[in-house]
């Protein structure tokens, strides 16, 4: 007896029913694929976190009003503390030019809406109009593609001057050169003088390339009116030293705004530690995921047992002929073996074809990413499976009495 | 592990006494336990020296066909003895038992038991195989099996190509590749029709002619006029114990047939008795 010679009798054994054989396949192939795909797609969803933090800066710190109506804090309050302050450009420049908070590098105040912008007739809707210093594009990580910024001087003068990111140049231009055009914003003409890099990354929702950055005084002037600020946006020095800033921040507002800890009326967030939650969730997105198609897997398996039990009733007759004509139990054992593995490593070896295809596509806005050792584990696990689930049916083949077996119909 | 059990009879020349085929002292099988014990076989001897043609008869629950069984050794009996070409079965694991089967027994069945969608040559070569003979020298037997029965010509047909003859031939092919001590035919001819139950009962007889040892089991009165023996089992014992030909002779139906041993020289195959 020879391995090659009971892996013959294996194949043979397979070919005898190939409708059988492939769907048996099927499933150890789905359960392969849907592990392959779906920790791509997790992973890729925790990568398109990650680019986000990247394209955002992740030592960005936003400082926002706290709402008066709802928050522990804001139901402790009675009488004139249920006002909620304004956030002003007084607190941006305190933040600007105190030297108690060593970590900020740069602040800009931030007055933002969204409008709708026309040009010849072409319309679209820019969801974020943000009016600010021109400080603003370092800490939110934008780049002038074309043309310049807005500068101080236009804050200070109130120039009715734009630069517009890559989805509104694209909505209202087409392949004009937006430069030097005048657009209406909410109805009130504006210049744009540049254009912004495009990020990418994003959806149809939250587009981070559907955006125009106007002077904070300008917009203020036509767009939003002069309440408080949307929010302050902050710079720490390095992402390092962002939870270090965030704490020197929320000290000088709670110094201005004369309000305690317990009353804060702002709250000034962390962009990092809140991607980082974002990023830990998508984990969790992955591992449900990956367990789904774990569970997938071993129902295929199941289906390897189910349909090795049923071919070795089968051929409890061939069995009994091979045992008669002294076949040892170790070649039965072995024939039975290789086919139940044969199975499931053909099923795993298609299955990590069909996970890299399918991988290709992007999923729901997400482009999946191939994380390799998912493919050697969904396919080791798979070669596993046959033998973990091929050794019953196998072992009761070998177990066969020759003479039972023989009489078998 | 072979050890010479009989030296009745005069030794002649230097060769050393050789142990019968099947030799077999008080053997008995009880099914069951108690009550419901059912006694297959009571008490059975029998010594079957090489080159005899014995026809084991009798009816439905005499017990010949679990004689048959524990002589094959694919079951073993509940007491007694047996020797297999001198080796004592009862000493054996599940192993060694595999390996006896696979040199020692050529198995013929009443229902042929091929391999289905295999062919006549995969078929034959299979015990080969699990006797692990290689490439070349187990093509060239496996087809000189072949050739023995008359089917050369049917190598590459599956057993579902084949007629009922041509298929117990080939299994007969598949019985002798291995050149066994002893060749074991269960009701050989019960499928058959009469064409082909003298087909195959010429090559049994050619067979033994050639010096394999034959034990057949049948109850049809003229398939065991082709032994040159005949024994008789009643209710698990041996009642009758007839010897028509001499071992070392021509098979009965040869030796009437004519003068000569037509076409037995052809017949030599492979190592072995």
């Amino acid at each position: 007896m020879r391995a090659r010679e009971v892996f013959r009798f294996a194949l043979r054994g397979l070919r005898a029913n190939k409708l059988r054989s492939g769907l048996t396949t099927l499933g150890i192939l789905i359960g392969v694929g849907a592990v392959i795909l779906l920790i791509a797609v997790g992973q890729g969803s925790g990568a398109a976190v990650q680019a986000r933090i990247s394209s955002l800066g992740s030592n960005l710190l936003t400082v926002t009003r706290q709402a008066g109506g709802f928050g522990r804090a804001a139901a402790t309050r009675t009488g004139t503390q249920s006002k909620v302050s304004n956030l002003t450009v007084a607190d941006a420049q305190l933040l600007a030019a105190s030297d108690q908070d060593p970590d900020v590098s740069v602040v800009a105040p931030v007055a933002s809406t969204s409008a709708t912008a026309t040009f010849e007739g072409a319309t679209t809707t820019i969801n974020q109009i943000v009016g600010t210093y021109p400080a603003y594009l370092p800490i939110s990580n934008d780049t002038v593609a074309a043309g310049s910024s807005f500068t101080d001087e236009d804050v200070n003068r109130h120039r009715k001057v734009v630069v517009i990111g890559q989805t509104v140049v694209t909505n209202l231009f087409g392949t004009i050169d937006p430069i030097g055009r005048t657009i209406q914003l909410g109805g009130v003409p504006y210049t744009v003088v540049g254009t912004l890099a495009a990020k990418g990354g994003g959806n149809t929702f939250n587009d981070p390339d559907n955006v125009a950055l106007a002077p904070l005084t300008t917009v203020q002037d036509s767009l939003t009116g002069f309440g408080s600020l949307s929010e302050i946006a902050v710079q720490a020095r390095d992402a390092n030293s962002a939870n270090a800033a965030q704490a020197e921040v929320t000290s000088l507002m709670l110094e201005a705004h004369h309000v305690t800890a317990a009353s804060e009326d702002f709250s000034v967030t962390n962009e990092a530690t809140l991607l980082s939650t974002a990023a830990s969730t998508t984990q969790t997105f992955t591992v449900l995921l990956a367990a789904v198609a774990a569970i997938s897997l071993l129902v295929g398996g199941i289906g390897v047992t189910n349909i090795m039990l049923v071919t070795v009733t089968e051929r409890t007759r061939e069995i009994g002929i091979r045992k008669a004509l002294g076949a040892p139990r170790g070649a039965i054992l072995g024939q039975f073996l290789i086919e139940a593995v044969l199975l499931s490593v053909v099923g795993g070896a298609l299955g990590v074809v069909a996970g890299v295809a399918g991988s290709r596509f992007t999923v729901d806005g997400i482009k999946p990413v191939l994380v390799p050792s998912s493919i050697l584990l969904a396919f080791g696990v798979s070669a596993v499976i046959g033998l973990v689930f091929g050794s019953l049916p196998a072992n009761r083949a070998a177990k066969l009495h020759p003479i039972e077996a023989l009489r078998h119909e | 592990m072979t050890e010479y059990q009989s030296a009745d009879g005069p030794v002649t020349g230097y060769a050393p006494p050789r142990p019968s085929a099947v030799w077999i002292s008080a053997l008995r099988k009880v099914y069951g336990e108690g009550d419901a014990a059912v006694h297959a076989l009571r008490g059975v001897d029998l010594d079957i020296p090489h080159g005899d043609y014995v026809a084991v008869m009798g009816a439905s629950g005499s017990g010949k066909s679990t004689l048959m069984n524990i002589v094959g050794c694919l079951d073993v009996p509940s007491s007694g003895e047996y020797r297999l070409d001198g080796i004592a079965i009862a000493d054996l694991d599940e192993r060694q038992l595999s390996l006896v089967r696979n040199r020692k027994i050529g198995f013929v069945f009443q229902s042929f038991n091929l391999l289905a969608r295999t062919t006549a040559f995969e078929n034959v070569e299979l015990p080969l195989v699990y006797g692990a003979v290689r490439g070349p020298q187990r093509r060239r037997r496996a087809l000189a099996a072949l050739h023995l029965v008359g089917l050369g010509d049917r190598v590459d047909h599956h057993p579902n190509q084949l007629s009922g003859g041509q298929q117990q031939r080939v299994a007969i092919a598949r019985a002798l590749v291995t050149a066994p001590s002893l060749v074991l035919a269960d009701e050989p001819t019960g499928n058959l029709d009469t064409q082909s139950s003298s087909e195959v009962m010429s090559l049994f007889d050619r067979l033994n002619a050639a010096g394999r040892t034959i034990v057949l089991i049948t109850h049809e009165e003229d398939i065991a006029a082709h032994a040159k023996r005949a024994v008789r089992l009643v209710d698990g014992l041996i009642v009758q114990d007839v010897r028509f030909a001499p071992v070392d002779g021509l098979p009965p139906r040869l030796a009437t047939a004519g003068a000569g041993r037509p076409a037995a020289p052809s017949l030599a195959l492979g190592p072995g008795a």
